[in-house]
């Protein structure tokens, strides 16, 4: 039964486009399951799911915002495992909680960048003439910008807060995902198969979302994985400059910048929601890395 | 007759491992030669290359290379030291490769890389090398040696690009050269051109030439004794004026499948493999 | 025989032809840039505060105020207007006040600027010195170790925040081992010793042969060059492998070897200027992230450069400041952009002569 459904998945000469699909998924995941760096990637991600979907448990009911002024900047101990910050709150809980912030920035910049992206790259790909010009200048000007500094100075124009933080960063970011539209769809609208379609009539806008939109999908998807950890940077560095989300939350960038004045005697309060941060990006980078590896061996 | 062959080869196996398994590229291969030229011909993976690489010392890795003997000219070639190998490449032997788009330094000027060779062999000021590397460029009949000196290799043509090439390599006088190929990625029209030149250089200079080809009909006209490759063995050995009396059916098969202007075919027959001739 | 020479002038005539219109395609691309980046500032600084007039004149200012400071803010005007009135003040220098320094926001920037220069030079330095050996190494040993090595401590540090980095760095060799000095650019026993020449404390210490001042600037200099230095490194390393990589399976560096070459002979003299030109870019655009990088590496050193002159000037809701310095930074990084793609077309043969 396995071993039939195994040969299906792997046969070299699919009979449907589902079998061609799920067997390229198939030999993906495997050789992504197959790649020690890219299997620890992925099991960082799974766990950072799993913490951020699971945060009150994982934090073992403790609250991320309780103060306890008692305890202040207690190191390390069974009561406190990554011990407390200034204001006594107990790290290890805000560390967890902090997942569930760091998903919620990464997630929403995906949501906000790709359709930003798309639209500009397939608009100008598909549309050609004048329109491809201005849209893929503007793109040009916009990813000769330093990012960081574009989405300070917009993160300060519109105040801090984990959703202008969002708006910030994703319009710094979307220009790459417009160019990856772009050529994605300049060869599709080559193609004989959109040939065909427009031979039968279809419009322009049902060809654009029917046909080119979701060929171009799956190639912006895998730009946002391997970016993921560059979003998750900055961030972290908007959160540490106070333009991230606002206290009491538990942000990690934010949790950085509170300890700084104690670096030199309590080192864990920077220290710990600074590896936190470092972890996750790392497994992003490394799953990253693992999928370009799948999709294009030649630069392995 | 003290003097030893230029070069003797016994029982050459080269392999590559692979995700496969091993590619069995070269498969007890025994050869030798004399100032003389050779031809090696077979069909595109039949294992020519892989041949002359193994007696550069340049198959890559993670290529295996087993023999009982290889030499040149009485020196043991299995036992060399990387520096060994290093004097004795470009020096003693050397080759001339397909593509002179891909196999000259597209950044360096042409002059630079054909003194380079020579300076990695002989204690000289730059003058001198930089005179040795014009008059090879007149050796090899390009006229404006000293414009051509400066340019780069994207500004050559074919042809051109194919003569530096060879001058660049035969700077140093080596005993035996391996040419691999090389006029196939050239025109027609100047295929011959370079082959004289070579031709020239190889008979003045009383060179030993390895001649590697899939194209029967130049190496039986170019070499004195033919090898004939087919799946990493050599299947027949046989002077190039008595190839019409070749023995082994692939051989045979070559033969018969080459479009020849002497006598007309009206159709050009194809080679039908037998298994057998890879037991 | 007219026709010939004519002939022959024209030939001549293209190559240079060519510069002329890659220059002109170059300056045009610059041009374009530098508006897009000024039409995003001013967009920024136009329309998302709330009220511009009330960031200038305040919350508690009277009705007359604030409509005169209205219409002498030209906002009565279409918005076109607005930004050219804006390019033009622009141009002449004007990127007006600074409510934190109450100066023009161009003299801060000038006053702030050299000690990014100074941090952004030396970790560049030090990312190409190590960066291109053990890049060009690894590339050479792909899938041994030292290629493995490499790998990692690229990976690292793209995945490290960089501000996490200072502190720890902070912690661990200011704190505990006192290797190296603390924030900030010199002690202050060494402050107002030196004469602002270049603004630049490690020239200007040379210049007057004030050795001390200029140890204790190393002292304070080397952590966070060091740090900027490592992501500059990781950067420089990894994209040096894989032009080595792709130059090293190429044919002329078989040749090479067959001439006579050693290996690394082959690596250092054959494959290595393939990939200068390739890398001059590299260079450039880690040194103009390194501008980028040190907004937050000044913040943990509290180094008085752009970066701490912006995150400063963000806290005190100072927009003319915050806008000045995006666009000094955006300016720079747009220059060493465009000028590695015009160093690129200059020094490729390839490119140059065809
Ligand atoms: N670097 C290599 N790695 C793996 N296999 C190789 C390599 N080089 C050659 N081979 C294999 O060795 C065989 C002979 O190749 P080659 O000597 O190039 O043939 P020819 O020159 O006759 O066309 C081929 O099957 C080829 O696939
Ligand atoms: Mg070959």
């Amino acid at each position: 039964m396995t071993g039939s459904l195994r040969q299906w998945l792997a046969s070299d000469q699919p009979a449907s486009r589902r079998q061609a699909v799920l067997g390229n998924l198939a030999r993906g995941a495997k050789a992504i399951i197959t790649n020690p760096a890219a299997l620890t990637g992925l099991l960082i991600v799974i766990a950072l799911l799993i913490v951020a979907l699971f945060a009150p448990l994982i934090a073992g009911r403790i609250s991320p915002i309780a103060q306890d002024l008692a305890a202040r900047l207690a190191p390390p101990s069974s009561a406190h495992w990554f011990g407390t910050d200034e204001l006594g709150r107990d790290i290890y809980a805000r560390t967890v909680h902090g997942a569930r912030v760091t998903l919620t920035i990464v997630m929403l910049v995906a949501v906000f960048v790709a359709p930003i992206g798309l639209a500009v790259g397939t608009a100008a790909g598909y549309l050609g003439g004048w329109v491809d010009a201005l849209l893929m200048r503007i793109t040009d000007i916009f990813l000769a910008f330093p990012r960081l500094v574009l989405a300070l100075a917009f993160a300060a124009a519109l105040g801090p807060g984990i959703e202008n933080a969002v708006i910030a960063i994703s319009l710094t970011a979307w220009p790459p995902y417009a160019r990856i539209a772009r050529a994605e769809t300049v060869t599709i609208a080559r193609s004989d198969f959109i040939a065909a379609v427009v031979l039968q009539g279809a419009a322009s806008a049902r060809i654009l979302f029917r046909h080119i939109v979701p060929l171009c999908l799956s190639s912006v998807i895998v730009r946002l994985t391997l970016d993921m950890a560059g979003i998750i940077l900055t961030a972290a560095g908007l959160g540490f400059l106070g333009l991230g989300a606002q206290p009491p939350t538990a942000e990690w960038g934010a949790m950085v910048s509170s300890g700084r004045d104690v670096i030199l005697d309590q080192w864990w309060v920077a220290t710990i929601p600074g590896l936190a941060i470092f972890i996750v990006s790392l497994g992003f980078n490394l799953l990253g890395d693992g999928l370009r590896d799948v999709l294009d061996p030649k630069n392995a | 007759m003290s003097e030893p062959p230029l070069i003797e080869v016994e029982d050459l196996n080269v392999s590559f491992p692979g995700r496969g398994g091993l590619t069995r590229a070269v498969r007890g291969a025994s050869f030798s030669l004399g100032r003389e030229r050779l031809g090696i011909v077979g069909e595109s993976g039949s294992g020519k290359s892989t041949t002359g690489w193994a007696l550069l010392g340049l198959v890559p890795r993670p290529g295996i290379v087993t023999a009982r003997r290889m030499s040149l000219s009485g020196t043991d070639l299995l036992s060399l030291g990387e520096s060994d190998w290093q004097s004795l490449r470009g020096r003693r032997m050397s080759m001339v490769m397909q593509d002179p788009k891909y196999s000259l330094n597209p950044v360096l000027r042409v002059g630079r890389q054909i003194q380079e060779t020579y300076r990695l062999h002989h204690r000289s000021s730059a003058a001198e090398a930089r005179r040795h590397a014009l008059a090879m460029l007149e050796a090899v009949r390009i006229r404006d040696a000293d414009q051509v000196f400066h340019l780069y290799p994207h500004q050559l043509s074919g042809g051109m690009g194919q003569r530096v090439m060879i001058a660049m390599m035969l700077i140093a006088e080596p005993d035996l050269l391996i040419a691999d190929e090389p006029t196939s990625a050239l025109d027609v029209t100047v295929q011959n051109q370079v082959l004289r030149i070579l031709d020239d250089l190889v008979t003045v200079r009383g060179m030993g030439l390895i001649f590697i080809s899939h194209n029967l009909t130049i190496v039986s006209s170019f070499c004195d004794r033919v090898l004939v490759m087919y799946g990493g063995r050599i299947v027949e050995e046989c002077k190039a004026d008595e190839l019409d009396r070749a023995k082994h059916p692939y051989t045979r098969a070559l033969i018969r499948a080459a479009p020849s202007l002497a006598s007309y075919q009206p159709e050009l027959s194809v080679v039908v493999r037998d298994p057998e001739w890879l037991a | 025989m007219a026709g010939g020479t004519e002939m022959k002038g024209l030939a001549a005539g293209r190559p240079a032809f060519a510069v002329v219109r890659r220059f002109a395609a170059f300056l045009g691309s610059l041009l374009l840039t530098f508006l897009g980046l000024t039409a995003v500032t001013f967009g920024i600084g136009r329309f998302i505060p709330v009220d511009p007039v009330l960031a200038v004149v305040g919350d508690h200012a009277t009705r007359a105020v604030y409509d005169k400071t209205y219409l002498a803010m030209g906002l009565d005007r279409p918005v076109p207007v607005q930004y050219l009135i804006y390019l033009r003040k622009l141009v002449s220098g004007d990127f007006g006040q600074s409510v934190m320094t109450s100066r023009p926001v161009l003299s801060d920037l000038m006053q702030f600027f050299p000690a990014t220069f100074e941090l952004a030079t030396i970790a560049t330095l030090i990312g190409v010195i190590i960066g291109v050996p053990a890049g060009v190494t690894a590339g050479a040993l792909k899938g041994r170790w030292p290629d493995h090595l490499v790998r990692i401590v690229g990976l690292f540090g793209y995945s490290m925040p960089v501000f996490w980095l200072g502190l720890v760095g902070l912690f661990v060799f200011y704190g505990k081992l006192g290797w190296v000095s603390g924030p900030g650019r010199l002690d202050v026993a060494y402050d107002d010793i030196v004469t602002s020449r270049t603004g630049i404390i490690l020239v200007d210490s040379l210049i007057e042969g004030e050795w001390a001042v200029f140890r204790n600037a190393i002292a304070h200099l080397i952590l966070p060059a060091g740090i900027l230095g490592y992501f500059s490194l990781a950067y420089i390393a990894r994209m040096t492998r894989s032009f080595m990589i792709e130059q090293l399976s190429q044919e002329y560096v078989v040749a090479a070897r067959v001439k006579g070459r050693s290996f690394w002979g082959a690596v250092w003299h054959h494959a290595f200027p393939n990939i200068m030109v390739a890398l001059i870019t590299v260079i450039g655009l880690s040194y103009a992230s390194l501008l980028e990088g040190a907004v937050l590496t000044e913040t943990v050193f509290a180094w008085p450069g752009l970066g701490l002159y912006i995150t400063h000037s963000l806290f005190n809701a100072d927009m003319n400041a915050v806008l000045g310095g995006t666009l000094m930074v955006g300016a720079v990084f747009i220059g060493v952009n465009l000028l590695c793609d015009l160093l690129y077309k200059i020094f490729d043969p390839r490119l140059r002569t065809q």
